[in-house]
């Protein structure tokens, strides 16, 4: 089963820190400019629905997360 | 074709009598109608007011839309550009060149670091007011000085001179009407500010501050930056911190839950900001033409947003206008979202989850030491809500 897949947009993250907040396991943010860090590009089933709430809260649109096609969630 | 916008003359300039903590009854019923309506700004301009949840966010992630302080239209006479530093009422790339350097200083791990020093200036204040004994005002001994405090350590205000620019602060932020003190109140800041920025330059110490002199940031636009950060990391924590009380003690229940089960503080937490929106409202304006819930907004029409109706909008938020400590949700407007999305966001959240837990804990017996009636509120056109002074009282005999 294939996972979703995520990715970050450094250049569009304006550090807000929600994603570290929500999906801590998933995300941190780069100590030096505070920006996106992406710690689990595939990230395990257990944080798939932290993952999803945490790009869905980005205020910058800066999380991009490919589902897969078909099956999985 | 379709049915006629939903108009509304004139923000309202008060809230139901008996309703402290709920919206102004016209912007609820403007949203009732559908999540954009007509409005007539202050000045007489012609503008839109956006109150539902699902078109505030695309609004302020819509690059469309200008923050800048420029182009607000909403007068007869021009506003001036913002100062430099004051990035709030910037676009890029202005509002990025002073929003980068402070990126780093405020994230999520590095705020968690704070919270010790939190508890221990949280612990100082309810230990001199349990000394002074009941009553108290909640708003001079509790939150007021809490987030003052910190944000000072955390510019690097020395410490001598915490009281007096304190009381310089307060007297522009407070809502006080008096045009000549309002200036010199603000004049005396920037001056203070811009002497601390020198001083900081000359001798770093550890400091958000001190770290800012060391990058091409002029003086002038260092004392913008540093204005903005000691006013959004005062007046909205305070307020949240009074108003937080005030409503957990109108909602016994929900009190009475959060101390028993301080596990509940985080979701407290987000749930007071949600339920109280203290930034009720910002302004855009359309930089072109722009459909928005089947409206045309022509360019340079300024939008209001109202955070609080939306983050009342029960087409996202079920039972919307309960306070529900427990609820489970996430994505409130509180904080704002887009670019401008609130950079001292974490700081407030760990202040609030310290020191309210904190006060409940301390007080078990903590109550209104006036009919709830009586408790002075903000006027609706303050940029921040909130309560002038919170009268509390407890039993000394327990403890
Ligand atoms: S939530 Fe978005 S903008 Fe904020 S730090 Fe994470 S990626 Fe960046």
């Amino acid at each position: 089963m294939r996972r979703p897949r995520l990715r970050v947009d450094r250049e569009r993250c304006i550090g807000a820190g929600m994603c570290a907040l929500t999906a801590p396991e998933v995300f941190d943010q780069d100590p030096d400019d505070g920006r996106v860090l992406l710690l689990r590009a595939e990230p395990p089933a257990a944080l798939h629905a932290a993952a999803r709430l945490a790009a869905g809260l980005c205020p910058s649109g800066a999380i991009a997360l490919d589902e897969p096609e078909s099956g999985g969630t | 074709m379709g049915e006629p916008v939903h108009a509304v003359p004139m923000l309202p300039t008060a809230r139901r009598p008996g309703c402290p903590f709920d919206p102004p009854e016209e912007l609820t019923d403007a949203r009732r109608h559908g999540p954009i309506s007509r409005l007539t700004h202050f000045g007489g301009n012609p503008g839109w007011l956006v109150t539902g949840y699902d078109l505030v966010r695309s609004v302020l992630a819509d690059p469309r839309f200008s923050s800048r302080r420029e182009l607000m239209n909403v007068v007869d006479y021009e506003l001036p550009p913002a100062p430099p530093g004051e990035f709030l009422l910037m676009d890029e790339p202005r509002h990025g060149r002073y929003r980068k350097p402070l990126v780093g200083k405020f994230t999520v791990r590095r705020m968690r670091l704070l919270t010790e020093r939190v508890e221990q200036i949280t612990t100082a204040c309810l230990d001199a007011m349990e000394k002074a004994g009941p009553p108290a005002d909640l708003v001079t001994s509790f939150a007021k000085p809490i987030p003052a405090i910190v944000i000072c350590e955390l510019l690097g205000v020395p410490y001598e001179d915490r009281g007096s620019f304190q009381e310089q602060i307060d007297a522009f932020v407070g809502g006080g009407t008096d045009e000549d003190e309002l200036m010199a109140a603000y004049t005396a800041t920037q001056d203070y500010l811009a002497g601390l920025v020198a001083a900081k330059r000359a001798h770093p110490t550890d400091d958000v501050l001190s770290e800012l002199t060391d990058s091409d940031l002029t003086e002038e636009e260092l004392k913008g930056i540093a204005l903005v950060l000691l006013v959004a990391g005062l007046d909205t924590t305070a307020n949240m911190l009074s108003l937080g009380t005030f409503a957990l003690l109108e909602n016994p229940a929900q009190l009475a839950a959060l101390r028993a089960d301080p596990a509940l503080a985080d979701r407290a937490v987000e749930e007071l900001l949600r339920y109280l929106s203290v930034a009720k409202s910002f302004m855009r304006t359309a930089l072109e033409d722009v459909e928005l819930g089947g409206q045309t907004i022509e360019a340079g029409t300024t939008v209001v947003l109202s955070y609080h109706t939306a983050n009342r909008d029960p087409e996202r938020f079920a039972d919307p206008d309960t306070l529900d400590i427990r609820r489970q949700h996430t994505g409130h407007l509180a904080f704002g979202h887009g670019i401008h999305q609130c950079l001292g966001q974490q700081l407030a959240r760990v202040e609030l989850r310290v020191a309210l837990p904190a006060l409940i804990a301390r007080f078990p017996a903590l109550r209104l030491a006036v009919p709830a009636e009586e408790v002075g509120l903000r006027p609706e056109t303050a940029d921040i809500y909130g309560v002038t002074s919170l009268p509390v009282t407890w039993d000394t005999e327990a403890s």
